[in-house]
């Protein structure tokens, strides 16, 4: 099924949408927020650029975009899959729980924030291009891949990763010297373990988005993850 | 080994002549105060662990037990006070952040005890519950403000989302983590049979609680622990807490030693990882992305819900609840800088935030002269003590508390002011489960039942003898309240006269 976007409120279309499960394709999407909030059970192809809080508690859905996505996409996610082809804003994924996010482009400030996961909920964002400043802050879970694709010149990461990060992994293409991890945190080149572990998220991103598997599969990839899960234990006394 | 500087802060005193050396008290003290001696065939106490819950003293058959204050002290000193020289004491030895548990215990401002209530003498007739119709039943939520009639002719009479209260009262958010399973139990059986609601804290809501989501809030807070598509929808509202009274501007760490079995299932993180909730939420710096957040919960479950912002009472919260009013939100929930918590930087605890009294009087004030009253209703609490509070709060303007401490009272607490430990003697605060089991869920609620029973049957009364027989009618009305022992400022700012004006 298709709708018209066009002209739309994003009340009137996100009830639109809430009606329909199944295929669904969005057409004239422009800026209208909350789409498939908390959906499960649909495939929602989006052309245009949908407003912030895209896929907000997403429980099990799948969205496309075909351009780019504002702040807060998979806000809380915690099922289903979100692709977009092009960039994304700040905050992408945060607090998510499951599922995963495949961005082409670069992604914003504070992306991944507070990832989590648990038992069988592992979410993944995989960043085709840079992320900015802020990523995985509080991280305790999941994993960020940032491929480094773009082609700007700009450094892979913005200032301050990973601080107050207590879980998961980052994956950063490249030796990433340049960037400043916090102390809390151990930065070490990816072993032929950790590739396995990310493989199918790569393949994946490459299927999605048209890359040859091999045009990075042989680079160096750093790995990032915390040295301890709780990191402020010894910060306090009983009074 | 070093000196340790810090003597006992109790004595423990056993009447030899009334102990029988059963050793119930040696068994109920998971502190290890009590110690059996095999030889001598007696008991004796190691005090430097006793932190005066008073769990022994209850359980003990022949009354043998007494918790007293040590009375060894430091020399005295206006200035440098005892508990001034200890903090540092217990800084120097270990660098460490004081953490504390439990509202503040140091003497600040209570407005409450400064407030007089009215009553009606010759020239209106008050009125006795007992035998003429009195409503507590209050309605939270978003009140339209002005009638709208549909293209036929007819009133449109459709209505946002409310949440129906019995009483103004609900018990206020505690997660499951910083109290127990049976804690949880009490207080959702009891909101169900007293027809209002509890709150899940930012724990998750464990699914043997699902049954109770009619009077159920949820919460979601800044780490989103427990936060899914099922969970958003289990509960009657949602309430996005963006500060605690207790702590205003910080965020909360539950210790990965707390993170254990069911617990570490609700909040769906991994056992022993530590719980951590960034100060703010990342998502929000701003009203208007405040409003992308209430707006996403909305949306999330399509309007069916109430969406409440909960937020600490700081300086400028006349101006913030004004913002929140205009985010959508359909409730705001304010609370009050003497609120409890179950673990909090003692620097903070006893320094940041204002009192709820003053907090409650200005937002309502606020809104009024903004004409925004009406979107949005008032839940306020912070140290809510008594019926009498209840009824000066709703004076001030509130359309409801919020009480937790009262609660966790209700439940055996006796407030040790030791959370932070886990080993909660009364079975609240401890996920330890030879501790849990000492709290009855059953006789919780029995309890919780019975002091909410008796706080609304003192509220009838207070407002029978105004000659008031509503909650609504009592809602603002400050004409009922009067002021002692206060600046003019103070009564401007609470907005009531001096006694005898």
């Amino acid at each position: 099924m298709r709708i018209d976007a066009k002209g739309k409120l994003f009340d009137a279309l996100n009830a639109e949408i809430s009606e329909h499960n199944g295929e669904l394709e969005i057409d004239n999407c422009l800026g209208q927020r909350f789409i498939a909030a908390g959906a499960s059970a649909k495939q929602v192809v989006i052309n245009g650029v949908p407003g912030n809080a895209l896929g907000a508690y997403l429980a099990g859905a799948t969205i496309e975009v075909n351009g780019n996505a504002q702040d807060a996409v998979g806000d809380t996610m915690n099922a289903g899959k979100i692709v977009v082809r092009g960039n994304v804003g700040d905050a992408v994924g945060y607090a998510m729980r499951g599922g995963a996010i495949y961005i082409s482009g670069n992604a914003g400030y504070r992306a991944g924030i507070h990832m989590k996961e648990y038992r069988e909920k592992k979410p993944v964002i995989v960043i085709g291009g840079r992320a900015g400043s802020f990523l995985g802050e509080y991280q305790a879970g999941g994993i960020i891949i940032v491929l480094g694709l773009h082609k700007d010149g700009k450094p892979i990461l913005g200032n301050f990763p990973c601080a107050g990060m207590h879980g998961g992994k980052i994956f950063l293409r490249g030796d990433a010297q340049r960037v400043v991890f916090p102390r809390q945190t151990t930065r070490r080149a990816a072993s032929p373990s950790d590739m396995y572990e990310i493989s199918s998220y790569l393949a994946e991103f490459c299927d999605l988005f048209k890359i040859n598997v091999r045009e990075f599969s042989r680079d160096d990839f750093t790995v990032v993850v915390p040295n301890s899960s709780n990191p402020y234990k010894q910060m306090y006394v009983a009074n | 080994m070093a000196i340790n500087y810090i003597y006992p802060e109790f004595d423990v005193i056993r009447d030899p002549n009334r102990c029988i050396t059963c050793r119930i008290c040696e068994r109920e003290c998971s502190n290890g105060v009590h110690i059996y001696d095999a030889d001598r065939k007696t008991l004796r106490a190691d005090e430097t662990k006793c932190v005066d819950c008073q769990r022994c003293v209850a359980t003990c058959p022949t009354r043998a037990l007494k918790i007293v204050k040590n009375t060894c002290a430091l020399r005295e000193n206006e200035n440098w006070h005892e508990n001034s020289i200890k903090e540092i004491f217990k800084q120097a030895s270990s660098g460490g952040v004081l953490l504390s548990s439990m509202g503040a215990p140091n003497p600040l401002a209570v407005y409450w005890e400064r407030i007089l209530l009215n009553a009606s003498q010759v020239t209106n007739p008050s009125i006795d519950p007992l035998r003429e119709p009195m409503e507590t039943r209050v309605f939270l939520g978003r009140k339209p403000s002005k009638i709208t009639r549909r293209p036929d002719g007819t009133l449109d009479t459709t209505l946002a989302p409310q949440l129906e209260l019995e009483t103004p009262i609900m018990f206020s958010a505690m997660s499951y983590g910083s109290i127990s399973y049976n804690a949880h139990a009490s207080l959702a059986r009891a909101a169900q049979e007293l027809g209002i609601f509890y709150n899940t804290g930012e724990g998750g809501l464990h699914e043997d609680f699902y049954q109770y989501g009619a009077h159920t809030i949820v919460q979601v807070a800044s780490g989103r622990f427990g936060v899914h598509e099922d969970y958003l929808n289990a509960g009657a509202a949602i309430e996005i807490k963006m500060g605690q009274g207790a702590k205003p501007g910080i965020g909360g760490h539950l210790p990965g030693a707390k993170i254990v079995g069911d617990v570490s299932k609700t909040r769906m993180i991994p056992e022993g990882s530590d719980a951590i909730s960034p100060a703010p939420h990342h998502d929000v710096y701003s009203i208007e992305d405040l409003r992308q957040l209430v707006f996403s919960l909305k949306e999330a479950t399509r309007y069916q819900k109430p969406v409440i912002v909960k937020v600490a009472a700081v300086h400028n919260i006349a101006a913030i609840a004004s913002g929140i009013a205009r985010s959508g939100a359909d409730i705001i929930a304010i609370d009050g800088y003497r609120g409890g918590t179950g673990a909090a930087p003692t620097r903070i605890r006893d320094n940041v935030g204002i009192p709820i009294e003053l907090a409650l009087a200005s937002v309502d004030k606020r809104l009024r002269d903004e004409g925004i009253r009406n979107d949005v209703s008032l839940v306020v609490g912070g140290s809510v003590r008594n019926a009498a509070d209840v009824v000066k709060a709703i004076a001030l303007g509130a359309d409801a508390c919020y009480i937790a401490t009262a609660a966790l009272i209700a439940l055996g607490c006796h407030l040790c002011r030791t959370c932070q430990t886990g080993r909660c003697n009364w079975g609240i605060a401890t996920q330890r489960a030879e501790l849990v089991k000492r709290l009855d869920p059953d006789e919780g609620r029995r309890r919780l039942v019975n002091l909410l029973t008796a706080w609304r049957y003192e509220i009838m009364e207070i407002m029978g003898g105004m000659g008031i027989n509503s909650i609504e009618t009592l809602r603002g009305n400050r004409s009922m309240l009067r002021g002692v022992n206060m600046t003019s400022k103070e009564l401007e700012i609470l907005g009531i006269a001096h006694a005898g004006e």
